[in-house]
């Protein structure tokens, strides 16, 4: 009986203590995927030279991120939310409302998009945003008409490329790649290949709605969406060898034993053609922190400092050793760390 | 013999012509029938143990390697100028040198290895020589340095870790045709290790550091260890236990020892049975909107993991529990209630320590079962860069956040460097060991204590 009382007190005393003292001394980050290996490179580094713990860095995914970050001020929420995208207007809205006002946007570097596939595979070296678009859209053009795609292997719009099946990996709409994919290649190619206009004509010349067309991928199984992360995309590529996989740059680097990359519009994508703008499927990264944690939690605001440093995430530093593409205007970056700039709205 | 004829056999055939020594035609059918299903049940064990052998055989296979690490024995010279610019051994101004300030060092010690071995350096800059290490070499030396204020100037010998790409070729995964278009690494590196292996400074060992260490960031493979997401398992298994038992050994004397038999009863059996077949990520989401976002627990603590795993272990501890009281004979309760102990006497001086080797083997299994679980923990924040400081003390190692030994395997599966790929399979042959000695205490257990009526 006394062991059953003992540990109902213990219970008790450890569940009172919780509640209590949850005074939080570590930095919490939720958010990208894209962004967690930045992240955690940074504050392993930061561990090490700071007396501050480790930040703990979670991934999710932007949105999920975000929309943790938006749930409040106060020790029990998180205090950075990384992002492949920018926060936009409905996100910083719904912060509003729980509390969240000032917000600090931090722009890390640029991060290349690649298409590989299997290293033995057929050689899909390059492709046009055109290709892509003809592969991979709902609808495309075809004599001028635009008709339900029907395309069965690559060489039957472009000549160039290997006879084989269509087999896509992109990422799912959850994912900020999956936006980048769609601006940057569906919508070039979609331009390119005429589909924009017939689009524009069939909405009476509106723009959004015809975007919003281009977008749309093929249902019939040859484009895959891939929910979970680059390693999901990287066994399905290893179990289809005619596949074409949608990577971030970092993560193809990592395994060039087993990819190849393809050029796009005639550009191999590298973290210089990247920081130049040639390669032309790139976005920037993020994060965001919550400016009423800072001076709460210990050491939020030398991690923000210590990230955007000229040895972290300039052009020499670990990250871009990685495969972050540093970013020209990092100066301005840190100097808005520094003010603690926050977002207007 | 005499149901032969409902078995088809013609009326006309007399029943004179069968023997016991020569089989007919149905007997034979039978005895096959029985032969068949023989062989079945051998190819289906046989398909099972194939398909064990393999995977067990697959998972060492892959996982070996994370039990051995490649470092490089360097004599660094912990220069003056470098790390103490003042030389009044300040503690603070030593601090303020970085990881950064530490790289020229390596440089040195890297070739002055080089020129002792008299191998040539076919590189210029140091950031080449680098490759060749772990970039935690550069926090490795910085940690001994801010512990040994007193060694600054002279020449320490490290035991340096060797960079994933270098210990992926003395495993055999990295070859220099796979480093061909790797800009991590050249084949030329390569080449220096060959020789560096012969004078001795590359040496391969047993890495301890996997069993203890903590988790690591995307560039450093090589340092990552499952030694503090072990404890983030083992601190939620104390909370599973310490709540789980006590509740479900309750429950379950109440409602199979005193509560009356009523539709209310049922109900409640009915439901513990149904919340046992409940998928794990459900308790996950209960987890978070009661633990963490209604009571405001701290986030990815392994007190919140203990406590979703406490709920989906409840159901398993009651079943098991229920089970063996029922196992009790009621001549024992009758015996003493006969001679005068009250009900409660009765169940606490002889049901249960009877009941007891059941109970703790059903307890076992579920906290082996909990102990492998990774869906609920996925939504209470504990998957990610998470178990990279060791807890200090055990408030802090139930509260600060920590990740847990499947969770840490799953999170190492994701990551882009293949070297990751085999500490995830190493995590799992620790797991596994882990299962594996649990099992083996409850058949123990129930081997040295069950009593059979």
């Amino acid at each position: 009986m006394s062991f059953v009382k003992l540990t109902a007190s213990a219970l008790a005393m450890t569940a009172a203590t919780a509640t209590v003292a949850t005074a939080r001394d570590q930095v919490q980050i939720a958010g990208s995927s894209t962004v967690l290996p930045y992240a955690s490179i940074v504050a392993e580094a930061f561990g090490e030279n700071f007396d501050f713990p480790t930040p703990v860095v979670e991934s999710g995914g932007s949105s999920a991120g975000l929309k943790r970050f938006c749930e409040g001020v106060g020790e029990n929420t998180i205090d950075i939310a990384n992002a492949s995208r920018k926060i936009k207007d409905k996100e910083i809205a719904k912060c509003a409302e729980a509390g969240v006002n000032d917000i600090i946007e931090v722009r890390i570097g640029y991060d290349g998009i690649v298409f590989a596939s299997q290293l033995t595979g057929p050689d899909f070296s390059t492709f046009e945003p055109a290709d892509i678009y003809n592969a991979l859209s709902a609808q495309v053009m075809v004599d001028g008409k635009l008709v339900d795609n029907s395309y069965n292997s690559w060489n039957e719009f472009n000549a160039e490329l290997p006879a084989v099946d269509i087999a896509a990996f992109i990422p799912g709409t959850k994912h900020g790649t999956r936006e980048v994919f769609e601006v940057k290649v569906m919508e070039a190619g979609c331009k390119a290949t005429g589909a924009f206009d017939a689009f524009m004509a069939a909405n009476g010349g509106d723009k959004k709605a015809a975007a919003k067309e281009c977008y749309k991928v093929r249902t019939d199984g040859k484009s895959v969406d891939i929910d979970g992360d680059y390693t999901e995309t990287l066994a399905s590529i290893d179990a289809n060898k005619d596949g074409i996989g949608i990577f971030g740059l970092a993560f193809y680097e990592n395994n060039t034993d087993t990819l190849q990359v393809a050029t796009m519009s005639g550009v191999t994508p590298s973290t210089d053609t990247i920081a130049t703008g040639e390669y032309p499927v790139s976005r920037p990264l993020y994060f965001y922190i919550k400016k009423a944690h800072i001076g709460v939690i210990p050491g939020l605001k030398e991690f923000a400092e210590f990230f955007v440093a000229e040895e972290i995430a300039g052009p020499d530093g670990p990250l871009s050793e990685y495969g972050l593409v540093a970013d020209p205007e990092l100066a301005a970056t840190q100097e808005a760390v520094a003010n603690e700039t926050a977002l207007t709205n | 013999m005499t149901d032969m004829t409902a078995n088809g056999v013609p009326e006309a055939t007399p029943h004179a012509k069968s023997s016991l020594l020569t089989q007919d035609a149905h007997t034979k059918q039978r005895n096959a029938a029985e032969k068949r299903f023989r062989i079945y049940g051998i190819t289906a064990i046989a398909i099972g143990l194939v398909f064990l052998v393999l995977l067990i055989s697959s998972i060492l296979f892959k996982g070996v390697g994370a039990f051995q690490q490649t470092k490089l024995t360097l004599q660094v010279e912990l220069l003056e100028a470098k790390l103490d610019k003042s030389g009044t051994r300040d503690i603070e101004k030593i601090k303020k040198v970085t990881t950064f300030g530490y790289n020229p060092l390596i440089d040195t010690a890297i070739k002055r290895a080089l020129e002792e071995g008299g191998i040539e350096n076919p590189f210029s800059k140091g950031k080449d020589l680098r490759k060749l290490l772990s970039s935690g070499a550069a926090a490795q030396i910085r940690e001994f340095v801010v512990a040994n204020p007193d060694r600054i100037g002279d020449t320490v010998e490290f035991k340096l870790l060797a960079s994933s790409r270098v210990d992926g070729y003395l495993k055999g995964r990295v070859s220099r045709e796979s480093l061909a278009r790797d800009k991590n690494l050249t084949p030329v590196h390569l080449d220096m290790v060959d020789q560096m292996r012969e004078t001795g400074v590359v040496n391969k060992g047993f890495n301890l550091s996997f069993i203890t260490g903590a988790d690591a960031s995307e560039s450093r493979p090589e340092q990552a260890g499952i030694g503090v997401s072990m404890l983030g398992s083992f601190y939620m298994m104390l909370v599973v236990l310490t709540a789980a038992l006590p509740i479900g050994v309750a429950a379950s004397i109440y409602l199979e020892e005193f509560a009356k038999q009523n539709w209310f009863t049922d109900l409640i059996e009915v439901n513990i049975s149904n919340l046992a077949a409940v998928p794990s990520i459900v308790f996950g989401i209960l987890g978070l909107a009661v633990f963490i976002q209604f009571a405001h627990l701290p986030q990815s603590a392994p007190l919140v993991g203990g406590l979703v795993l406490t709920l989906m272990t409840l159901p398993t501890i009651i079943i098991s529990t229920r089970a063996s009281l029922k196992a009790v004979p009621p001549s024992i309760r009758e015996a003493a209630l006969g001679v005068g102990a009250s009900k409660m006497q009765t169940v606490f001086h002889h049901v249960l320590p009877l009941a007891m080797p059941g109970i703790l083997t059903g307890t076992i299994i579920g906290l082996a079962q909990a102990l492998g679980e990774t869906a609920p923990l996925l939504l209470i924040g504990m998957v990610g860069y998470i178990a990279s400081n060791p807890p200090e003390g055990l408030i802090d190692g139930f509260l600060s956040p920590n990740s847990a030994m499947p969770a840490q395997i799953y999170e190492w599966a994701k990551r882009a460097d293949p070297a990751y790929y085999e500490r995830a399979w190493g995590g799992i042959i620790i797991l596994l060991l882990f299962l594996m000695t649990m099992n083996i205490i409850a058949i123990l257990l129930r081997r040295r204590f069950e009593r059979r009526w």
